[in-house]
């Protein structure tokens, strides 16, 4: 198939950036986003062009790193799908995909389709951990979790720190993502005992960090690959009240 | 502690003054309806014959609309501030015109309620209807003439109608949004939250304009 991409295409930090529109040739409908993306950047190298910048790593949906913004929405049309995992075959010879990246505040770009998600981390520095000491390996049943606990936990723990909630959202907040590592922890009780520091100063961090608050428009969960859902933000404004009452 | 300064606490401050105006909302609206049973004027007079219940409500009422006013831009100038540049190609997926224009639809409110103070309460907008100056045959202030030829002006009826558009659209989002805030919100009752606070606000609309549309067109004179 042959489609028509208007790439942004930006050199550095402080390049103003441009869609760049270019046409990929003889694309194989089994070929993955990036793929594609490979063999268009082979023709740029053999033309002595730049390369289109883009971040991986994976290549299998679960290290996050691949996000960016096909067609205005973060992580691609796909639902539930990361962009090395979504296939050519869900669009039709002669499309014209439009590929931005990730936009906010908090995520600078580096260079084309390349930002710096280093502020996630921040966030997770701040108080996405518990602090205990854990000595040897303890008893697998020493800690009796009810199911559905341990359940939401693994669903917050699903997080893959993509940043497409934050690309997706009106307000550039990363609220879902904060609510995922709040959740994850608050929900297990070895992270109970520093629940209420933890929310508030991972709350404080993402606003320090440059990212707006939630206005609950839900289009993060809409685009999240791992299907983070915005009950989790809820959590967190109950786990912020708890916090606030104490 | 007072005044929040994170995230969250002002996101509950815009939501719980939200809400509390809300009820002042509702109670307003059973007040209008008032005027279906020939009883505006008796209800006009009841309430100013209770400086006190009048006053604690303005000055709840000034305190509400401070907060949120001034939440609801500071949140909205930092919310602009975290996303300094837009897509080219911009696809939402479940943000809303409503919830996008969240501070357009507040200040079309805020504007209209001026206005509607100064035409209804302080009554010189349109000093010939003004109802302190006109009183009824039971020697009352004159409310419900002065709203019917109020309404009867087609130019009147048409702000009332607009505000009460820019009101639906703001609680379409807001009502359902508070609960969020709350943290009321789980998979199960998630759906129905939503449902029931855009059937709210339409609710809401259709009894507020009632009253200019069935004026305007003459039903109630
Ligand atoms: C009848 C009057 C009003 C009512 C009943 C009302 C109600 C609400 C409610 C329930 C919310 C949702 C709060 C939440 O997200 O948790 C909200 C949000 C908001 N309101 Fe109002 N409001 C009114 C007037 C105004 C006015 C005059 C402004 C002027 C600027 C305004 C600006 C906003 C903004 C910007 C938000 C969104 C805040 C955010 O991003 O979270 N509202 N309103
Ligand atoms: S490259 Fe790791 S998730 Fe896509």
């Amino acid at each position: 198939m042959n489609l028509t991409l208007y790439v942004w295409r930006q050199k550095g930090p402080k390049d103003a950036g441009r869609l760049v529109r270019y046409e990929a040739k003889d694309v194989s409908p089994d070929m993955s986003f990036l793929e594609m993306l490979d063999l268009v950047n082979e023709g740029l190298v053999r033309k002595g062009d730049d390369p289109i910048a883009f971040d991986h790593d994976c290549r299998e949906g679960i290290c996050g790193m691949c996000a960016q913004v096909i067609n205005g929405i973060p992580q691609g049309p796909q639902k539930k799908t990361t962009v090395c995992q979504l296939h050519m075959r869900h669009f039709k010879n002669g499309d014209t995909i439009y590929i931005e990246p990730l936009r906010a505040r908090a995520f600078p770009v580096i260079r084309d389709l390349v930002v710096d998600r280093g502020s996630l981390d921040k966030i997770i520095q701040s108080g996405g951990y518990i602090s205990a000491h854990t000595g040897g390996v303890p008893d697998g049943n020493a800690i009796l979790i009810p199911k559905d606990d341990a359940d939401r936990a693994m669903d917050a723990a699903e997080c893959i720190g993509c940043g497409a909630c934050v690309a997706a959202c009106p307000n550039g907040s990363a609220m879902l993502f904060t609510a995922a590592k709040v959740t994850q922890l608050a929900t297990l009780p070895q992270g109970r005992t520093e629940a209420a520091r933890r929310v508030c100063v991972m709350t404080e961090e993402m606003l320090g960090q440059g990212f707006g608050n939630c206005g609950n428009h839900y289009e993060c969960q809409a685009v999240c690959p791992k299907d983070i859902k915005v009950q989790f933000i809820a959590k967190l404004n109950r786990e912020f009240i708890k916090a606030r009452l104490k | 502690m007072l005044l929040p300064t994170s995230s969250v606490g002002r996101k509950l401050v815009m939501a719980a003054t939200g809400q509390l105006i809300i009820l002042f909302v509702i109670l307003h609206v059973l007040g209008n309806a008032t005027i279906y049973f020939g009883l505006l004027n008796a209800y006009a007079a009841h309430l100013h014959a209770l400086p006190p219940l009048i006053w604690s409500f303005r000055i709840g009422l000034i305190i509400l609309f401070s907060f949120h006013i001034y939440y609801g831009i500071v949140l909205t100038l930092e919310n602009n501030r975290a996303k300094p540049q837009s897509y080219v190609m911009r696809n939402d997926l479940s943000a809303t015109v409503a919830g996008r224009n969240m501070v357009w639809t507040g200040a079309v409110i805020g504007s209209f309620i001026i206005y509607h103070l100064l035409h209804f309460t302080v009554q010189i907008t349109n000093p010939g209807l003004a109802a302190a100056r006109h009183l009824d045959s039971l020697g009352r202030p004159d409310v419900f003439t002065m709203v019917v030829k109020s309404f009867q002006n087609f130019g009147i009826a048409s702000v009332y109608l607009l505000s009460m558009i820019a009101l639906w659209l703001h609680l379409s989002h807001g009502i359902q949004s508070s609960f969020q805030t709350w943290g009321l919100n789980s998979e199960q009752s998630f759906p129905i939250v939503k449902r029931l606070s855009a059937l709210a606000a339409i609710v809401l609309f259709v009894a507020y304009v009632a009253v200019p549309v069935v004026i305007a067109t003459g039903i109630l004179k």
